[in-house]
């Protein structure tokens, strides 16, 4: 029984130029059980963890990464993305059980 | 001795005790000494990575927190189909102030209250819901939520009057050595703060950043887990979160850190 994803935060400049690079922040709620640890009765606590993230552009990948049992609770993850065009981004975090959370947020450029 | 004086007064023996304290009316108690006068928050004994992550509200953790507390506050529960926001409306105002100046006195329990007890006064009160587990998650979702709307007001806790038996109590709590290592809550926190306790900094134990992040536990925990942890650092038998004791000496603690701005949420190692 995996953990629910929690709700993700994604934060995004909200005046974006054309050829700037912004930094792209993201922070998601998730237990990320290492599957090291034992419980009171000695049984090891199953692995829980988000192990993947992606975020697309209209479509195009421009960023994942695998997450492993290290990465600490509640993962934020900040990665720097060039913008050439509006248009929507889409960011993906998976967990062991394969259950998706979603998240759409469109980046908008300064009149 | 003035301590001594200030708990047999506490405990309503002001007439015998009276005689003694000198120029002072019967019935009041001397006003306590604090032995560190300008304490300072726990942010100055963080490290600077520590600090970028709390003062980040975007990357803090225990913002996922304070945003599970906010949709509660407007989410009606229990019998009497109502929200915190039925009776306080938006948060943001009638709870402007509430995290500096709790731990109360509270009239009708006749006895001094935690902010947690307070919301659970309120569930099972006004809204016919059951209590929350003391630090569980729903909990300090909502004591986040509602101490963001204190933060950088002073700490004011009010310890006259009707409060003062308590407080006395909770500071005999804090002066009192305990566990194996026989040591009293200042032992660390006013003889040692600023020294090196194995790989980690001694604060001075101020309270104003509580309900904080852990790092170590990677959730939000409330002061008297926290506090638990420290008897139990001593080798001691804590009392339970939620029990009288840590109630008194959480009244204590905050009365201890009494002006210095409420961080909460705070990160902390």
């Amino acid at each position: 029984m995996a953990a629910p994803i929690g709700q993700p935060r994604v934060r995004l400049p909200s005046q974006v130029k054309a050829g700037e690079v912004i930094e792209i922040r993201t922070l998601i709620s998730h237990i990320m059980e290492t599957g090291q640890r034992r419980n009171q009765e000695g049984q090891i606590i199953p692995r829980d963890i988000i192990k993947s993230f992606r975020c697309s552009f209209e479509g195009q990948p421009v960023f994942s990464m695998d997450l492993h049992p290290a990465i600490s609770a509640n993962p934020y993850i900040a990665f720097p993305f060039k913008v050439e065009r509006a248009g929507n981004l889409e960011f993906t975090w998976t967990n062991d059980a394969g259950e998706e959370r979603k998240l759409t947020q469109a980046i908008r450029l300064a009149a | 001795m003035a301590r001594r004086a200030a708990w047999l007064i506490g405990a309503g023996a002001a007439a015998v005790v009276a005689g003694l304290a000198v120029a002072q009316a019967p019935g009041s108690a001397p006003e306590p000494q604090r032995a560190i006068p300008n304490p300072e928050s726990g942010r100055n004994y963080a490290t600077p990575e520590t600090l970028a992550i709390q003062d980040d509200d975007f990357q803090n953790p225990a913002f996922l927190w304070v945003e599970e507390g906010e949709q509660a506050w407007n989410h009606p529960t229990g019998t009497a189909g109502q929200s915190c926001a039925s009776c306080h409306q938006d948060a943001t105002v009638s709870m402007r102030g509430v995290r500096a100046r709790y731990p109360a006195y509270n009239a009708a329990k006749g006895r001094v209250v935690t902010l947690e007890q307070q919301v659970n006064i309120c569930r099972t009160e006004r809204m016919g819901a059951p209590e929350l587990r003391v630090d569980s998650r729903e909990l300090n979702a909502m004591t986040s939520f509602i101490g963001l709307q204190s933060r950088g007001m002073p700490m004011n806790v009010d310890i006259s009057g009707p409060a003062r038996p308590f407080f006395d109590r909770g500071e005999e709590f804090y002066n009192t050595r305990r566990g194996q290592l026989d040591m009293r809550c200042g032992s660390c926190h006013e003889d040692n703060y600023g020294r090196s306790l194995r790989a980690d900094l001694l604060s001075q134990g101020m309270s104003n950043g509580f309900p904080t992040y852990r790092l170590k536990e990677q959730r939000v925990i409330s002061l008297q887990f926290r506090l638990r942890g420290c008897v139990n650092d001593v080798r001691g038998e804590p009392p339970a979160m939620g029990s009288e004791e840590f109630t008194n000496l959480e009244f204590y603690l905050a009365w201890r850190a009494q002006g210095l701005p409420v961080e909460t949420p705070s990160v902390r190692r």
